[in-house]
């Protein structure tokens, strides 16, 4: 069993103290002490105010945090929760924490958390991400009441975003993400997700967790697992979502657990999404999304120069991934000055697609796949910024819709790519 | 004296007669054994060219950069000269048992000699290939990572560590081939000591500017760079 192998002594005599729950609340965190009290405060105000009469613990799962995170897990008081909500509750509220590993391991911390929530047969286990600094105690009860109350298996969040976040979740992983597995999520890759238990048990079980790209990727693993096995999956509004800051390091770190997990997923699921032609949209509570109109400072002219560059450095890497018809197109778009600057959603499209096909056929190394990706990334980056400059919220959801529908117009040629024995 | 002449010729013609049929069998059992070692080693190059077939190793090839060269060269693709090169040794190797069967005097040694060579040439091409392997794949990755970072000189350093591994895997080969092994290994050492001192000197004295405009830059101006960029991904 998992639990034999991830489980410390001290923590399964911690989970054997709590016994049976309804509610999980896990916590993955690495050196977050600066922003968990605020979120800690908000899931236990949470918990006080929608779910007073089930039984729930926080489990934190930490990656060997240096500046006393876990400790401030255990140690915030619900006293002060009591005092805003004014509400009791009827249960004791449980914090307990773990440490998985000396240094953070992507996909140990959820699997943690999903193992534990499968040994306390919890019925709902919702994740929540320490540096959520926007989050709501409303978040809690829009994440878990459909798993709870409507017998949903996996609710994916939808949040209020500034204009230009989550750009590579809008240009890549949501129309990817649709045009191949054919359900309409916003966010495969979440950071706040609920699930059931009948969920995490089985995907507890798949065998993702020996498979470094899989394990690394395993949050939008999760959410294919449910798309693919049939799941009740819906999308719920929560509020406001502000990113922490990310450097050109976390780019590449980035690509690799999301874009190197879909690829990878293409693989053993073949069959399945091969013969998807259209996308579905999925129960949604709440708004749709939601843009805000916030300044943003970036430096068009060095993104710019970082996808020029890479495109002529990188030249021989492409000449094995790209066809010369895309690496053509893309050896013109690296031409052009950044007021004229574009790169066509059709182009884009078929980039993505052959990258993902010469992962499947592992052309090169597949972790050299997926860096030689972030270069084009930024151009598409750029593209993005500059066509959505002075464009409504609205104009910016058109303009991802329309980006959606070339991935799904384009989906043959994937298989074509695909089956193509070059 | 016509009698002692034709006694003379009955005599050599009796003994080319008796040699002959002496070396006869072992010319057949030679001529055999060379047909044998034909036939083993046709089917050694079916084998080999099924083995790498199915495991892929043209592509393997093709990722180390040899696919490249043989074209350049306008050779046969790896796999065909590699089960090309199975026949060969396979097939002058039973020529060679072949031969020994003769008995000839001082041959013996050369064939012993050439089986022992045997091994150290299957070493020599391993370690070259994977040499090459190594040289493609990391010259590949340094030029991600420097592409990635915004490294001005990412093709030179890409190109440099390819030059580097290639001529240490070079030495090697020269090394277990038993070919001019000091003249190589002294070339190498030389060659790697005049590129380092270089660099280094090219970077202290040539390069002082630049490498205070990249410190600089890196330490002063980098968080000021970083945030103009901050576009979070996901």
């Amino acid at each position: 069993m998992a639990e034999e192998t991830l489980f410390t002594d001290d923590f399964l005599r911690q989970l054997i103290n709590v016994g049976e729950v309804d509610i999980v609340v896990g916590l993955p965190t690495h050196n977050n002490a600066k922003t968990v009290e605020p979120v800690i405060r908000a899931i236990q105000a949470g918990i006080l105010k929608c779910f007073p009469r089930e039984r729930a613990v926080i489990i934190n799962a930490d990656g060997g945090s240096q500046d006393g995170t876990p400790d401030l897990v255990v140690g915030t008081s619900i006293d002060d929760a009591w005092n805003d909500s004014k509400v009791f509750a009827l249960r004791t509220l449980h914090s307990i924490s773990t440490r998985y590993a000396r240094a953070p391991e992507p996909g140990t911390a959820l699997r943690t958390i999903l193992a534990a929530a499968d040994l306390l047969r919890a019925r709902a286990c919702v994740v929540v991400s320490p540096d959520s600094s926007t989050i709501e105690p409303d978040w809690l009860q829009r994440l878990v009441t459909p798993v709870y109350n409507d017998n949903f298996d996996l609710v994916s969040p939808i949040y209020r975003r500034q204009k230009f976040e989550g750009v590579l979740m809008r240009n890549l992983l949501y129309p990817m993400t649709r045009a191949i597995y054919g359900q309409r999520i916003r966010e495969p890759y979440a950071s706040e997700f609920a699930i059931s238990g009948r969920l995490a048990t089985d995907f507890l079980a798949q065998g993702i967790w020996n498979d470094d790209w899989r394990r690394t990727g395993a949050e939008i693993y999760l959410t294919i697992t449910a798309i693919t096995g049939k799941y009740r999956v819906c999308q719920s509004f929560l509020g406001t979502k502000t990113q922490p800051n990310r450097g050109a390091g976390d780019l590449v770190a980035a690509m690799r657990r999301t874009v190197g997990a879909l690829f990878s997923s293409l693989d053993g699921n073949f069959p399945l999404w091969s013969t998807i032609a259209a996308s579905q949209p999925v129960t949604t509570l709440g708004a749709q999304s939601e843009v805000m109109q916030e300044p943003v400072g970036v430096n068009r002219k060095h993104l710019r120069e970082m996808f020029s560059t890479g495109v002529a450095e990188l030249e021989p890497v492409f000449r094995s991934i790209l066809s010369s018809s895309t690496l053509s197109a893309l050896q013109r778009i690296a031409t052009l000055e950044v007021s004229e600057f574009s790169y066509p959603a059709d182009v884009w499209a078929k980039t993505v697609f052959e990258f993902a096909a010469s992962y499947h056929k592992s052309v090169i190394s597949r972790d050299h796949i997926i860096q030689a990706l972030v270069p084009l990334y930024r151009g598409r980056t750029l593209s993005f910024l500059l066509e959505n400059r002075d464009v409504s919220g609205e104009e910016i959801e058109t303009n991802v819709e329309s980006l959606c529908h070339e991935f799904e117009r384009l989906k043959p040629y994937l298989l074509e790519a695909w089956a193509d024995r070059k | 004296m016509r009698d002692i002449i034709i006694a003379e010729l009955t005599q050599a013609l009796q003994e080319l007669v008796r040699g002959f049929a002496h070396y006869l069998p072992r010319l057949i059992v030679m001529l055999i054994i060379a047909f044998i070692g034909w036939v083993i080693a046709c089917l050694l190059k079916l084998l080999v060219r099924s083995v790498l077939r199915l495991t892929r190793f043209s592509k393997l090839s093709e990722n180390s950069g040899a696919t490249h060269l043989l074209n350049q060269a306008a050779l046969p693709s790896s796999t065909e000269l590699l089960s090309r090169f199975v026949f060969w040794v396979a097939w002058v190797g039973f020529i060679l048992l072949g031969v020994n069967v003769l008995g000839i005097v001082g041959l013996q040694e050369y064939i012993a000699r050439f089986f022992l060579f045997l091994p150290r040439l299957f070493v020599a091409l391993v370690i070259l290939f994977f040499g090459l392997l190594a040289a493609n794949f990391f010259a590949r990755a340094a030029l991600l990572a420097a592409v990635n970072a915004n490294f001005r000189s990412s093709r030179l350093l890409s190109i440099s560590i390819r030059i580097i591994i290639s001529i240490f895997a070079l030495s090697m080969v020269f090394e277990v081939l038993g070919v001019a092994e000091q003249t190589m290994l002294i070339a190498f050492g030389t060659a790697f000591g005049a590129v380092m001192l270089g660099l280094a000197i090219a970077f202290g004295i040539g390069g002082k500017d630049l490498a205070r405009e990249f410190l600089e830059k890196r330490l002063m101006t980098r968080k000021k760079e970083e945030k103009e960029d901050e576009l979070s991904p996901l």
